[in-house]
């Protein structure tokens, strides 16, 4: 790690001006705390935002679950709410990582990192949820826009996540041996907007694997699911699962989330 | 005062006491290496080469040395002043045309060249590790890249040289076995069995990385070593007498609490060296720990080879001879006992559990620009075990025989018997660990439970390995005629107290195993006292008698043997004690329980009396016997031993994914007479764990063209975890050792040894294919489950 200053304001407008030059935000810390450690990354300053406790709060808006960007990963997995509004989103969460990290990590901290084998950004996408930030609203299909980047500009800083409510939605996550995040993670549901399936771990960033959802809207089965050949265009090849493998599981657990969704 | 007079009711040896170092690593009270900060403490970071194989053209110290906080910088040509030679390596293989392995310079720091990533090119000595790393970040180095030679298949005659003298990377070429016989049975074979293996490359991964701490004392001008290592004795003559050119007088070497060695922390390693040599030029301690990315780049790997394996056989499926061709890998350098490992580790070993009459294995280690590969749990005993189990099972599937019947009906039936590889087993009973293994995995009921795996869309299989390895290394003879260079002996000391409680002072290193518990144990039954009044001391060459440390399953059977012998010196004087005090004759006493009694009466004195009248000798026979009761013992073991058992598995794949599921695990042991059970079953999970890692998922990997290391990090190189593995059935069955007085034979390394066969049998009986690589990683399985190439 490099020396680094450090500043913790309890306001997002103090956060806003404390980022200058090379700053940078710091959530739940469970990735940027890692990369600094490695010597991999290094700032001038660190803004934690762990005194930001308006955004540390779940509610219910409508038929919509809000989820404060300091909100941890085991907070949403406890959250009565959320496993009401959306059963599978709290599963999302109860299975990222380990307690540790379920107990430090945040949903904006890793929506915002935008790792390409994250779980959240699958719950995101894959709900259509919507991202507020401290300067306007971002549709979660906007949001990603590659390998760990986003649509967020240069000091804007993610508040909420709002996820509209799913008929039916579960997340299957196949784990990468070694490092337990996604080789192929993805998200199905059903609501109003229609079908979506959302994949991470598969492609340099989340996407929506447009054709289970066409096969899907027709028929809301597992067979449908499955019976989808994935394209290999992009996907992810490594020693882990070539692109060939990767895009045949994400055809195997999309059926099993839709299974699952179904047996909910 | 303890009262010692009422003797134990049960022995404690055979009792699963808990083991009494857990407390301290449980509570966070060990102390390990990086614990320890010392007075005006220094802190070491190495600059690593980034390249796989390149020559330095230039390194410039400039900015580093005007760095904040540094107090020295060093680099190879620092050494090659100071005539520091390079490290050594313990054993000496011959090729097959007589000639000595090759052995090119294994420098401390780099010479003119860097041979794999991570190679340590400086070392920076500053007040802070933070403004150590800084400074080393800031040293310019001009290097000439230079073609990697990775792939071990095409070390020999690559275009690239890994050391410019040995100009075909091939280190030697050795032979083991009768060629001529072997040839010969071939030729009348009935059937002949063929398999092309590999065995996975393997970071060993020990929960405490390498760390040191050296520091030089100018009063005696003496060095005192802090290191994580396994044999603290091994680590100061190789360090002194091979490299530094230090009396061993003047260096004390101590290896306190270490968090697992699994071989890796058996080796002298550059960084300890360099930090030993530059502490006198400090003047102040130098402290390194190995980062995790360190130690993936620079502990000895292990494993790592090609394998074509034949198997002969007469019409009955009888065993007549096998050849085995072998690469194995030793990475850029001859690590301390890398020679040793893929020859007399492994070659030693292909008789298995069998009367195969013709034996011949033929094994070309090459040098490759990767990190040393060295002993790792089992050191070529697994890999022997692989080749064996595997062309086994395939012999039973070409002849179609029964998997078990085939084993059987091979086995070794009368003892003692002599290998046609050199060993000479001195006991077993493989058929009953097959008995009971096969009872205890229902392996009657295997069919219905396939039956009802293929119902759900699943493929079922199921596994054999019958091993045998040899432990207890080693008769110092037999090892010296197959090129060590060194003894392996052990020693022990027992300091009885006047009070009767005993230190006892071993050779043998616990970074892990729980000696403390197991030899306190053995100490205590034969003594007939306490557990609680013995102590153990390790790991400390200023406390303990020169030993040879631990490693090859070699601490009870040896080490143990020896604290026997010297426990067996102290009851002989305390006989002549308890004699004077009874007086009696000195072959009239007998001593049971902790208690000296005159045979035949009810005269007795207790230890803990004998004891203190050694040391207030106020009534005391000073005209025959010297005060004192401490006793020292040397056992050089006149064979090894030769730990066995069945292993079952029985695996469940899933073809949509490819995702295995073990089943069940049966392992059934025989590791002789047991002393702590628990902690031998905690040995025999840890080893199949590790086993299975490297069957399931665990493989080292280096981009062939580049030499970067892919498997850097856990992000990567895959450990098992818990949910991995299933919950073990574990038995054992015992035959004694005839030749150690414990009649213990060692189980430190079994489940490693026996495991991965057993799944990859399991695996490939499911999938209904030859074979599948190790690791078997998912994305393998799934080709082979769906016949995708």
């Amino acid at each position: 790690m490099y020396t680094f200053d450090y500043q913790r304001p309890t306001s997002v407008a103090g956060a806003k001006a404390a980022i200058s030059g090379d700053a940078r935000f710091l959530a739940g810390g469970q990735s940027l705390i890692q990369a600094m450690k490695l010597r991999l990354s290094s700032s001038e300053r660190l803004v934690d935002l762990g005194g930001l406790n308006d955004l540390k709060t779940i509610k219910m808006e409508g038929a919509n679950v809000v989820i404060g960007a300091m909100v941890t990963h085991a907070a949403v997995a406890a959250s009565a709410d959320v496993k009401r509004a959306c059963p599978a989103l709290a599963e999302l969460a109860a299975g990222i990582a380990d307690p540790m990290v379920r107990n430090m990590g945040t949903i904006g901290g890793s929506i915002a990192n935008a790792d390409p084998a994250a779980c959240y950004p699958a719950g995101v996408v894959g709900l259509g949820a919507t991202i507020h930030t401290n300067q306007r609203t971002i549709p979660a299909d906007s949001f990603f826009t590659g390998l760990y980047e986003t649509a967020l500009q240069p000091g804007e800083l993610i508040t909420a996540v709002s996820f509209p409510p799913a008929q039916k939605a579960a997340y299957v996550k196949y784990k990468q041996p070694a490092s337990r995040f996604a080789l192929v993670g993805v998200f199905v549901s059903q609501g109003t907007g229609g079908v979506r399936v959302a994949v991470t771990g598969a492609k340099g960033s989340v996407f929506r694997a447009t054709e289970i959802e066409a096969a899907l809207t027709k028929s809301f089965t597992a067979e449908a699911a499955k019976a989808v050949t994935m394209p290999t265009t992009d996907i992810n090849s490594d020693m882990h699962g070539t692109a060939q493998y990767r895009a045949a599981m994400i055809s195997v657990m999309a059926s099993r989330a839709v299974a699952a969704a179904l047996a909910r | 005062m303890t009262d010692m007079s009422v003797p134990p009711m049960i022995s404690p040896i055979g009792q699963p006491l808990r083991r009494r170092e857990d407390q301290r690593f449980l509570t966070g009270a060990g102390q390990y290496t990086d614990d320890l900060v010392l007075p005006h403490q220094t802190y070491a970071a190495f600059l690593r080469s980034p390249y796989a194989h390149a020559r330095i053209k230039s390194i410039n110290l400039d900015a580093a040395k005007k760095a904040p906080g540094v107090v020295q910088i060093f680099t190879g040509t620092d050494l090659a002043e100071a005539k520091v030679g390079g490290l050594p390596c313990g054993w000496l293989i011959h090729s097959k045309d007589g000639s000595p392995m090759k052995e090119p310079a294994h420098p401390v720091l780099a010479q003119g060249k860097v041979r794999h990533v991570g190679d340590q090119v400086a070392l920076v000595v500053a007040e802070t590790l933070l403004q150590a790393k800084d400074a080393a970040e800031l040293i310019e180095v001009d290097y000439e890249e230079l073609p990697a030679v990775i792939d071990i298949s095409k070390a020999d005659g690559h275009a690239g040289s890994v050391h410019d003298e040995v100009a075909n990377n091939v280190c030697y070429d050795w032979g083991h076995g009768n060629k001529d016989a072997v040839d010969a049975a071939f030729k009348t074979a009935a059937h002949v069995s063929t398999l092309d293996i590999v065995n996975n490359r393997l970071i060993p991964n020990a929960m405490e990385p390498r760390a040191a701490n050296a520091s030089y004392t100018k009063h005696d001008q003496s060095y005192t070593l802090y290191v994580a290592n396994q044999n603290p004795h091994v680590e100061r003559l190789l360090m002194c007498a091979f490299v530094l050119g230090l009396p061993e007088s003047k260096v004390r070497v101590i290896a306190p609490d270490v968090g697992g060695g699994f071989g890796s922390k058996i080796f002298l390693y550059a960084e300890e060296t360099a930090l030993v040599w530059a502490s006198k030029f400090v003047g102040r301690p130098i402290k390194w720990t190995s980062d995790r990315s360190e130690a993936f780049l620079t502990d000895a790997h292990g494993r790592d080879h090609v394998t074509k394996v034949e198997l002969a056989l007469d019409a009955k499926g009888m065993f007549l001879a096998l050849r085995v061709k072998t690469i194995a890998n030793m990475g850029a350098y001859l690590s301390t006992f890398a020679s040793s490992v893929p020859t007399i580790l492994y070659a030693t070993l292909l008789s298995g559990q069998y009367k195969t009459p013709a034996i011949y294995a033929e094994v070309k280690a090459v040098f490759t620009n990767t990190a040393p590969v060295d002993a790792y749990r089992g050191a070529g005993r697994p890999e022997a075990t692989y080749v064996v189990e595997r062309i086994v099972e395939q012999a039973a599937r070409d002849m179609k025989m029964d998997s078990a019947a085939i084993r059987r009906q091979n086995f070794v039936t009368e003892f003692p018997f002599a290998s046609p590889v050199g060993l000479t087993y001195d006991t077993g009973n493989f058929g009953a660990l097959l008995d009971k293994a096969t009872d205890m995995a229902d392996v009657a009921g295997f069919p219905a439970r396939k039956a009802a795996s293929e119902a759900k869309g699943k493929k079922r299989g199921l596994g054999y390995s019958c091993y045998i390895e040899a432990c207890g290394l080693a008769p110092s003879n037999v090892a010296g005629a197959l090129g060590a260079r060194a003894g392996l002996f052990e020693a022990a000391e027992v300091r009885v107290h006047p009070t009767g409680t005993v230190t006892v002072f071993t050779g043998s290193h616990s970074h892990g195993q729980g000696h403390e518990t197991v030899f306190a144990q053995v100490v205590a039954a034969k003594l007939g006292i306490p557990v609680e009044n013995v102590e153990i001391v390790h790991g400390d060459t200023g406390r303990v008698p020169f030993g040879m440390g631990t490693y090859g399953s070699r601490s009870l059977s040896v080490g143990g043997t020896a604290i026997v012998k010297a426990v067996d010196k102290i009851i002989a004087k305390g006989k002549k004690i308890a004699a004077h005090l009874l007086e009696a004759a000195d072959t009239d006493i007998e001593f049971e329980n902790g208690v000296f009694k005159v045979a035949g009466t009810d005269k007795s004195v207790p230890f803990g009396s004998v004891s203190l009248t050694a040391y207030v000798p106020h009534n005391y026979p000073l005209d025959k016997l010297e005060p004192g009761l401490n006793e020292n013992a040397f056992y050089d073991p006149t064979n090894f031993t030769y730990p066995s058992g069945t292993y079952i598995c029985e695996v469940e794949v899933d073809p949509e994914t490819g995702k295995v599921k073990i089943e069940q695990f049966v392992a059934v042991d025989d590791f002789g007479n047991i002393v702590n059970p628990m902690i031998v079953e905690g040995q025999v999970q840890g080893g199949i764990a590790q086993g299975l890692g490297q069957a399931m998922m665990e493989g080292a990997q280096y981009d062939v063209d580049s030499g970067q290391l892919l498997t850097g990090s856990y992000m990567d190189y895959a450990m098992p975890r818990a949910s991995d593995i299933p919950n073990f059935t574990i038995g054992n069955c015992v035959t004694a050792c005839t030749h150690n007085p414990l009649g213990v034979k060692g189980c430190g390394e079994a489940g490693a040894i026996g495991s991965p066969p057993a799944y990859i049998n399991a695996l490939t009986d499911a999938l209904g294919v030859k074979e599948i690589a190790m690791p078997a990683t998912v994305e393998r399985v799934w080709r082979a489950a769906n016949n995708i190439a």
